[in-house]
């Protein structure tokens, strides 16, 4: 018997997804608590990085979100040392195609077009299909007059598609461009971390600008500043409360609440109805 | 020549820097300084010219020549407030109905806490969304290094020409080295697989037009170049200032390679 009892032991072990622990206090939580608790410390507070369904799911109305451009693919079209391989494992870890997710939404009645990329997809780094995605989000958006909220994080442009992945940044610059010239609204949810080129583009693009509490936000990696400033930087260098203090967001808002302040916000620029008497 | 060796080519301290450009390209110039928020970033020149009959506005990165002027223009790579004097100076030349002609030099960005603490990366943002909305004729020319998105900045136009020798990557080939290979010794594997010479970037139709390269015979260089320029503002001058901001989107709106099912 001691033998089948350890046998059950291993296997409600092996079913039991592994406890999660907090990346600041390293307090672990079973991952149901987590979960629940959004991916938010329980302990310190500490807002852990989620993938992009949970956070779709956290964020919209129940069953309101449609998936939109989920059939891009990327590719390996400079036969980059290990990329194909990379974007396999991702794909394996995510269950994702790439590191963005698009679609239509209602967040507390509001009808929205939503992006949320995620971090656990090559680190979220803008590629062609990135770059496109996104890119259609705002032409979709600008062509329903409909706002875009957009959550960011992301290491980058994607490295492995070369110059191509440089131009993506310009390209949703564009869209950003158009959509914002018809009067649409377009929020920004800075998330864990948001650095390189994304920060360099449309992450900063947005008409307002929320960042979660503690996320790093930056252009250039702390270890490469610190090479190239030779100075020690402050505790909290490149993350949201240092961005507020320096007035390049508009405010921080923890995760909980972020449903509600998003719904504010499209209340508040709800375009009139359109006269068609 | 490999693509490491355009890359040092590109690098080469004797090679002309952006400054050197616009007294050849242009005459009658009058600099302008500072974005009017901050201060006045001596890594990016910029000012109003004459090319040929049109006014036009330049904004050049300039890695200066010799050490001083190295050190005082942060070797080519602008602060937020050289991007922001170069937006300012693009505005300006919109509201005149002037062409820019941007000309591009650097590793990067700045990367230091000063840089960081202005907001480098919305400096560049706010650089590539109004650049892709301004209704006049845009050319940048990637004389040097095209540096990933501090080059960007000054390179959402309507046409971009490389010099022969001239390189634009997403990263530094040493920083792609080191992350790849853990060995940013690697340099000219990693510049061969990021492809960033000026065939490359015509190939994918990053660039419109490669310039040959010809530093003995400088003047009749800038010469010939003038006259690409002229060509093509001279072709843009047909188009409507909607067009110019329309063509512009258009162009960059075809980049990416990607399966469709």
């Amino acid at each position: 018997m001691p033998m089948l009892e350890s046998l059950i032991d291993k296997i409600k072990t092996a079913v039991a997804p592994s406890p999660i622990a907090c990346t600041a206090c390293r307090t672990e939580f079973p991952a149901k608590q987590m979960k629940k608790a959004l991916m938010v410390c329980p302990s310190c507070g500490q807002h852990l990085r989620m993938d992009a369904r949970a956070r779709i799911e956290a964020t919209v109305d129940a069953g309101s979100f449609g998936e939109l451009f989920s059939d891009l693919k990327s590719e390996d079209f400079f036969h980059f040392p290990g990329y194909a391989d990379k974007l396999e494992k991702a794909e394996k870890l995510t269950g994702e195609q790439e590191a963005v997710v698009c679609g239509t939404a209602l967040i507390g009645g509001n009808p929205c077009v939503l992006f949320v990329m995620d971090a656990q997809f090559i680190m979220a780094s803008m590629g062609s299909v990135v770059g496109e995605k996104i890119t259609r989000t705002f032409e979709y958006a600008a062509e329903h007059g409909l706002p875009v909220i957009g959550f960011t994080a992301s290491g980058g442009a994607r490295m492995q598609e070369g110059i191509v992945s440089l131009m993506q940044m310009a390209k949703v610059s564009g869209a950003v461009k158009q959509h914002s010239n018809a009067g649409n609204l377009y929020v920004t949810v800075l998330c864990d971390p948001t650095t390189g080129g994304v920060t360099a583009s449309f992450a900063m693009q947005g008409d307002i600008l929320i960042a979660e509490p503690g996320a790093l936000i930056g252009f250039a990696g702390r270890r490469v500043v610190e090479q190239t400033t030779k100075t020690a930087l402050p505790q909290n260098f490149q993350r949201a409360e240092f961005l507020l203090e320096h007035g390049f967001i508009d405010c921080i808002v923890p995760r909980a609440e972020l449903p509600e302040t998003l719904a504010r916000l499209l209340r508040m620029h709800k375009k009139p109805a359109t006269d068609i008497a | 020549m490999t693509a490491y060796e355009k890359l040092k080519a590109a690098r080469a301290s004797r090679r002309p820097t952006g400054a050197a450009y616009v007294e050849e390209l242009f005459d009658s110039c009058i600099e302008l300084h500072g974005d009017r928020r901050f201060g006045d970033d001596a890594a990016i020149v910029g000012g109003i010219g004459m090319l040929g009959d049109t006014p036009v506005t330049y904004i050049a990165i300039d890695r200066g020549t010799d050490i001083h002027s190295r050190m005082a223009k942060n070797f080519g790579c602008p602060k937020p407030e050289g991007y922001r004097k170069g937006l300012r100076l693009m505005k300006q030349a919109e509201k005149f109905g002037r062409p820019i002609i941007c000309l591009v030099d650097t590793q990067g960005a700045f990367c230091g806490a000063d840089a960081e603490e202005r907001g480098q990366g919305e400096a560049i943002a706010e650089n590539i969304m109004e650049m892709m909305d301004l209704h006049v004729p845009v050319i940048s020319i990637i004389i040097g290094e095209g540096g990933s998105g501090g080059a960007l900045a000054l390179a959402s136009a309507n046409r971009v020409y490389m010099l022969e020798n001239a390189v634009y990557s997403v990263i530094s080939p040493e920083g792609c080295a080191s992350i790849l290979w853990k060995d940013s010794a690697r340099v000219a594997d990693a510049a061969e697989v990021l492809h960033i010479t000026a065939a490359d970037m015509k190939q994918y139709g990053i660039a419109e037009e490669i310039i040959a390269e010809d530093f003995r015979n400088f003047p009749a260089m800038c010469a010939s170049l003038r006259t690409t320029l002229e060509r093509d503002l001279a072709q843009m001058a047909e188009l409507s200032p909607d067009q110019l901001q329309q063509t512009r989107y258009e162009r960059f709106r075809k980049f990416g390679i990607f399966r469709e099912a």
